[in-house]
């Protein structure tokens, strides 16, 4: 079983089982209070998950964890660190690995599986998945269906874009736009177990800041004169 | 959990230093730090969000090299204890989402703790009986404040603080006007070691009579800061050269004397003999000489703990916490946030109420499994 945690948009953790079934979601979707939240949406999913399968009723069992799946963004940084921070100590009191998961290749996951519900045959088109990047601009993803392993096959992203300029953006990639409020820590946490079996790297430890620390260099000490 | 000596894992991120310390009770098992000076240099100060990149970057590797060190696992902890504030809101919240993740993680209890408190409590782990009340001055780049402390985990009370500048940020800019790099702390002693303190006479902050029926505790260095800043600007404009020597120990020695006279001030005041000194600017030696000098005649004793549990740290937020579970207290929820401001007065932060059972307790049931 996989603990995913996402704290990119708002606070998401849920419990997946290795071959995707959900266990068990919490999650708020305030963009702020990270922090607040995410202990007691932990024990919430972590409580979930120990009685079964959604749906399922019974006694209390066995969670199992494997790994544990953390979203890096893209996101504004202080929320995205607390989930980051938060998924690397759990996995650090369990003695587990953690699986570095781009928050946008989630949602294009999400975005492939509920297609695919709608109409299995259907191919979906070339998608941007665009998230706020706060400042006045947008992050996005571009995707290209998913690959043999159930990876959704990221072409281009993620990359920051002036708010105004994102339809152009994504019209000279030839890609459909697709707005994201919610990333899915069940989607983060699917995703983490499709790469663990393929046995590939979604992206390294470093979050998708895509942004430098807000700095200025020091000018001369100001005069503050006679 | 071993009430008598509780075995307690703090994570301190206040600021530049990522803090794991590991303490039994009052036994200092490890004090391991991470810091993110050497970053901040080129900019002349803490950069909040390069504070806030680097802790995230060092905190697991912080917590193995603590665990390693104490000699412990990892879930022999009886608690987790970690900083709410004061601090950089984005630098503690990085602590905050991992303490809360770990005890979890590891099905303890959590304690979140004030970081000033945390600073006196770190005189617990110098291995002598320590006794209270006692008049605690804590120093450093992000806080200078006066406490009078009655009770450690019961009764802290704040006597006075920076109205401006902290002391260890105003070293850091007159050693800018001095050309000299960041941190200005250790820079200033070296440049003011051949200089004479008596050379300039430089204001003393909020030091007149008529100061003192409102901030006879407070301090304040911006004044200061600019009768430095144009002191020079006149030396260079008359063509005269600079003694940078006598600048830093003029300097220094307004910060020494307001401190230390405001401190033994309280000291006299509330009948005190025992004053405390922490922060990472207790590393300055005049300021402790001074400190020493001082207080022995008026017969106040003076406590120092080792320079490594003064500046910031997580073995004093672990100290802290044992404190408080030998006194019986109850855990923190989990629903507490970073405070960037929390008051003094908060020793402890969201204890959870008496009819709920809080996170961590052995009566916790299923919820979470290993
Ligand atoms: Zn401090």
């Amino acid at each position: 079983m996989i603990l995913g945690i996402d704290t990119s948009l708002g606070t998401a953790v849920a419990v997946v089982e290795s071959d995707g079934v959900v266990r068990a979601e919490a999650s708020s979707d305030n963009p702020l209070g990270h922090a607040e939240a995410i202990g007691t949406l932990l024990v919430d999913a972590l409580t979930g998950a120990a009685r079964g399968p959604i749906g399922q009723t019974g006694a209390p069992e066995e969670v199992a964890l494997t790994h544990v799946a953390a979203g890096m963004g893209p996101g504004p940084f202080t929320g995205l660190r607390v989930g980051i921070a938060a998924a690397r100590a759990f996995a650090l009191g369990r003695g587990l690995p953690v699986v570095a998961v781009p928050s946008h290749d989630a949602a294009a996951l999400g975005i492939v599986l509920s297609a695919a519900l709608t109409d299995p045959f259907a191919d979906v088109p070339r998608f941007a998945v665009v998230t706020d990047a706060r400042r006045r601009e947008f992050a996005y993803s571009v995707y290209d269906g998913i690959d043999d392993d159930g990876i959704p096959v990221r072409v281009a992203g993620p990359a920051l874009t002036p708010r105004d300029a994102v339809d152009d953006v994504l019209a000279g990639l030839g890609a459909e736009r697709r707005d994201v409020t919610v990333i899915s820590a069940s989607m983060v946490a699917a995703l983490a177990g499709r790469a663990v079996a393929a046995g590939r790297e979604l992206t390294g430890p470093e979050p998708l800041y895509l942004r430098a620390p807000d700095v200025t260099l020091p000018a001369a000490p100001k005069r503050v004169g006679a | 959990m071993s009430a008598r000596e509780p075995l307690v894992l703090g994570i301190e991120t206040s600021c530049d230093e990522t803090g794991i310390g590991i303490v039994r009770g009052t036994t200092l098992l490890s004090n391991t730090i991470a810091s993110s000076m050497d970053e901040h240099a080129r900019y002349g100060g803490v950069v909040p969000e390069v504070a806030a990149r680097a802790h995230l970057e060092a905190l697991q590797p912080t917590i193995e090299a603590a665990v390693a060190e104490a000699g412990i696992a990892l879930d022999e902890i009886d608690a987790v204890a970690v900083t709410s504030g004061p601090g950089l809101a984005g630098a503690l919240m990085v602590g905050v989402g991992a303490a809360k993740a770990l005890a979890v993680s590891l099905g303890k209890p959590l304690y979140a703790v004030n970081h000033l408190v945390g600073h006196i409590a770190a005189d617990l782990l110098a291995g002598e009986e320590v006794e209270y009340p006692t008049i605690a001055l804590l120093v450093s780049g992000g806080h200078t404040s006066l406490l009078l402390v009655r009770d450690l985990v019961s009764d802290v009370e704040l006597l006075g603080e920076t109205l401006d500048d902290a002391a260890g940020e105003a070293f850091d800019k007159i050693a800018r006007i001095l050309g000299l790099p960041y941190p200005g702390g250790p820079e200033i002693d070296r440049a003011a070691a051949t200089g004479d303190p008596a050379a300039i006479r430089f204001p003393r902050g909020l030091s007149r009579a008529s100061d003192f029926a409102e901030h006879r505790y407070d301090f304040s260095f911006s004044g200061l800061k600019t009768a430095v800043a144009r002191w020079v600007e006149q030396a260079e404009a008359a063509g005269t050269p600079v003694n940078t020597a006598d600048v830093a120990a003029s300097f220094r020695e307004a910060v020494v004397d307001v401190l230390v006279t405001k401190a033994l001030d309280a000291c006299a005041r509330y009948d005190v003999p025992r004053l405390l000194l922490g922060g990472g600017v207790i590393a300055n030696r005049r300021l402790r000489e001074v400190a020493l000098e001082r207080a022995g005649a008026a017969g106040v004793a003076v406590r120092i703990p080792p320079l490594s549990l003064c500046t910031d740290n997580g073995a004093m937020i672990a100290a802290l916490a044992a404190q408080l579970i030998m006194s019986g207290r109850r855990p923190s929820t989990l629903a507490f946030g970073a405070d960037s401001t929390l008051p003094v007065t908060e020793i402890q932060v969201a204890e959870a109420p008496l009819d709920e059972p809080p996170f961590g307790a052995p009566q916790r049931g299923a919820a979470v499994t290993r």
